[in-house]
């Protein structure tokens, strides 16, 4: 083989693993990434019911209930509008009245989010960075508090 | 006042790094011997000072100097002294702090051990870490200042975030920035030799047990990580795809890489170039790494505060000098003579399959790293890729090359023969096959995936051990001469079969974990008990106890088999921490054999039960044991006399033309 040869060999080689790699790139970018909204996206430009999103916002004041076992209903509002979740699983730490939070799963026909995952934050004054930009849109929240990430 | 001390020798550490940056280079350019030897003598002394400073900082915290604002704002008097003293590093400023001092001390092994290189080329590598440590000093003094005073000082701190205040945080941050600061010795040498325009074998023998050391830290810091993440968030997961976890497996996957194509040029003289992009890359992606971390554009444990100017700062930082390497690449590249021919079905056409392949997963991983950041700054959108994303790109990538593992070392160099590589393999290949069978027969839930997994795991294991049996003539000849050969095989054999076994049994660890555990949540009151896997826990009681600065109440679980003997108890608490008003989930783990069973509390309900959320974790130890595997693989590759650092050139030329074992 020559080293012309070669090299042909490798490149073309290397070309296929390149290939592979960018369509299973653009295969699951185009499926696996979920969009963030706020429940004043949802009001003016609806998800389609069963879409994976990242619902995110303040936990309403007095809108969590517990319900059966692990069962748990609460609302994310932002200043607009306000959406029911649905959990069923253990909160994390810092899931609290009021604070910031950042869901993850689908909405439903019914406008009830079925949420299959709620993040935690790190520490008592950190906001989700998602919610805490869009809130400062808003005009909600105050800049520095957000200073102190963990 | 030590404070203070602290501070100037950080000024005088970074006046030091631009005379280490310049007068070496300029001594290499001149041929002048006595301005390239300034080089070491200011690399020790910059060792000296920066480790002052670190001590000057960790002093402050030791005592509760809450007249420092950086200990003001991550210590508490009355947290644990290993708190402490780690709490130096659980915050930005004292972790570049942390970073720096290692880079010191990477610059200063290069000036001591790096006696016998040319001059020339040891003039430049210290040059070029000069340049780094310029660059970072810099920053520090400009935008993260650890020795900032607060005036009147507090009486007392705020406290380190809670998730911190563990061992993981004595031993992960500084393992990872000892691996991630290791592959800048071998930027620095490739910078170096793209300088000179030359290039040898003897390059890639001085450059690989830098690499190997850095590889070996930072495949434990992350397993570290990992471990922590796994038993502090109470998740119960090992590897969350992260941005800031691809932070540290990006560098590992090119490190990975370039360890092995720099054996190609070391025994073979080929991939000369290939090598130097890959130890620029290598080191670029750290510093991307540290950039993602340090600049708070990723929101995560790791990022400890979001000032937009660092993020510029190390920004310019990172595109000076990815940049700057990268166009004296394209420059000095094609100065660097190709080296030797080699059949595509040959030793280095298995390392060249093992770099493709490790490239193109790394760059996947990149992707999906990058492209939420990217979407958000050309259009304002907020996506976000997960685990879906890496499992669907960077698993099917990352499968071959582990299937094509087993073959490289049984391929000889030049031009190898498959069938007979794959004629050695048989007993590995049959066992694999065995075992996945048997475990799809006998596991009740194992699926056709979790049975190749199983299968994959063992042919690396497999693979590993007939590798290293086949070079002690095993079958061949006598047992007592099979054990004579074994002594005389050189270290970095058993590094190979024990870094690839590790592969292995991580790979084991990883599938039987992911397609095998079993997750119960459930609300349970005092006294009731639950079934999982074979094992019984009764909830007992749930009782208060006070820690040093927090308070918790911790859940008993009595564990027995079903129907069977008692195996003892997990304690499982939700912990709060008064000084910073924050609960954490403190998980209860017991190991039983390879396997574990993890139990994490939620809140309590009303009726005075509490969520609680149980895993059966099968053989989930193997994963962290598998790097333990190829971290002590990386180090006994290290003692190889063969290959330690800095030894003479002469006879290593000869000697790398003769060998090709």
């Amino acid at each position: 083989m020559t080293r012309k040869q070669k090299r042909l060999a490798v490149i073309g080689t290397a070309m296929a693993f390149l290939g592979l790699a960018a369509g299973l790139t653009f295969y699951a970018l185009g499926q696996q990434t979920s969009y963030f909204y706020m429940p004043a996206d949802i009001l003016t430009q609806p998800a389609e019911a069963g879409d994976r999103i990242r619902l995110g916002g303040l936990v309403q004041d007095g809108s969590v209930r517990r319900g059966e076992g692990t069962f748990v209903r609460f609302a994310i509002e932002d200043q607009q509008s306000a959406v029911d979740v649905i959990y069923d699983g253990i909160l994390p730490d810092l899931f609290r009245e009021g604070q910031g939070v950042v869901t993850e799963g689908t909405l439903g026909s019914d406008g009830v989010f079925v949420a299959d995952t709620v993040l935690a934050k790190h520490d008592e004054n950190y906001m989700p960075r998602e919610v805490a930009d869009r809130l400062k849109e808003q005009g909600v929240w105050k800049d520095g508090s957000d200073e102190e990430g963990s | 006042m030590s404070v203070e001390i602290g501070h100037f020798a950080l000024v005088l550490a970074f006046v030091l790094s631009l005379v280490q940056s310049v007068v070496p280079l300029s001594g290499a350019r001149l041929g002048s011997e006595r301005l390239m030897r300034v080089g070491e003598p200011v690399a020790v002394t910059g060792l000296a000072l920066i480790a002052t400073s670190f001590a000057a900082l960790t002093l402050a915290y030791v005592q509760s100097d809450f007249s420092v604002l950086n200990a003001w704002e991550n210590s508490h008097s009355a947290k644990p002294m290993l708190y402490k003293i780690t709490g130096t590093w659980g915050n930005h400023e004292g972790s570049m702090l942390l970073w720096v001092l290692i880079l010191a001390l990477f610059g200063a092994m290069v000036a001591f051990f790096g006696r016998n290189l040319p001059p020339t080329l040891r003039a430049n590598v210290l040059a070029v870490q000069g340049m780094i440590a310029a660059a970072f000093l810099l920053f520090i003094l400009l935008t993260s200042n650890p020795f900032t005073r607060l005036h009147p000082a507090p009486m007392e701190g705020r406290d380190l975030n809670p998730l911190l205040q563990d061992v993981g945080l004595a031993i992960h941050p500084p393992l990872l920035y000892i691996g991630y600061v290791g592959f800048s010795i071998s930027f620095s040498f490739a910078v170096a030799a793209l300088i000179e325009g030359r290039i040898d074998a003897a390059w890639a023998r001085w450059v690989r047990p830098w690499t190997l050391a850095a590889w070996a830290f930072l495949t434990g810091g992350i397993a570290v990580g990992s471990y922590w993440a796994y038993y502090e968030l109470g998740w119960g997961g090992f590897w969350f795809w992260d941005p800031v976890e691809n932070a540290s497996f990006l560098p590992w996957l090119s490190g990975t890489a370039l360890l092995h194509s720099a054996i190609v040029m070391e025994k073979r003289a080929a991939l000369k170039i290939w090598t130097v992009l890959l130890a620029i890359l290598t080191f670029s992606l750290s510093l991307l790494g540290t950039f993602l971390v340090r600049s708070g554009v990723l929101t995560s444990v790791h990022t400890f505060a979001s000032d937009p100017t660092r993020g510029v700062f190390i920004l310019a930082i990172l595109m000076a000098f990815i940049g700057g390497a990268l166009t004296l690449f394209a420059i000095r590249a094609s100065r660097l003579a190709p080296g030797g021919l080699f059949h595509p079905i040959s030793r280095e056409g298995a390392l060249v399959l093992n770099n493709l392949l490790l490239t193109t997963a790394a760059a996947t991983v990149l992707v999906g790293t990058l492209y939420p950041l990217l979407i958000e700054a050309l259009t304002g959108e907020k996506i976000s890729v997960g685990p879906p994303f890496f499992n669907l790109t960077f698993i099917p990538l990352f499968l071959p090359l582990l299937a094509a593992v087993p073959f490289g070392p049984m391929l000889s160099w030049k031009r190898g023969d498959l069938p007979a590589a794959a004629q050695r393999l048989q007993f590995a290949f049959a066992g694999a096959a065995v075992s996945g069978l048997v475990s799809y027969f006998l596991i009740d839930r194992a699926s056709v995936f979790a049975a190749l997994g199983i299968g994959l795991g063992l042919w690396l294991i497999l693979g590993a051990v007939t590798d290293l049996a086949l070079k002690m003539g095993v079958g061949k000849v006598k047992p007592s001469v099979a054990l004579r050969r074994l002594k005389g095989l050189p270290l970095s054999m058993f590094g190979t079969t024990l870094a690839h076994a590790g592969l292995g049994i991580t790979t084991l660890g990883v599938v039987c974990v992911t397609i095998l555990e079993t997750e119960r949540v459930l609300v349970m009151q005092p006294g009731e008990s639950m079934e999982i896997s074979g094992y019984s826990l009764e909830y007992e009681a749930l009782q208060p106890f006070t820690g040093p600065n927090y308070t918790e109440e911790r859940a008993h679980f009595a564990v027995s088999e079903v129907g069977g003997r008692p195996l003892g108890e997990i304690v499982s608490a939700k912990r709060f921490y008064t000084a910073r008003n924050m609960p954490t989930t403190e998980a209860g783990i017991r190991t039983m054999g390879l396997s574990q069973l993890y139990v994490s509390l939620g809140d309590k309900t009303n009726d005075g039960g509490i969520v609680v959320r149980v895993w059966w974790k099968p053989l989930v130890t193997l994963i962290w044991l598998g790097t333990l595997f190829m971290m002590v693989g990386g180090a006994v590759s290290l003692f190889d006399r063969r290959l330690r650092v800095g030894a003479p050139s002469r006879q290593r030329a000869t000697a790398a033309q003769g060998a090709s074992s």
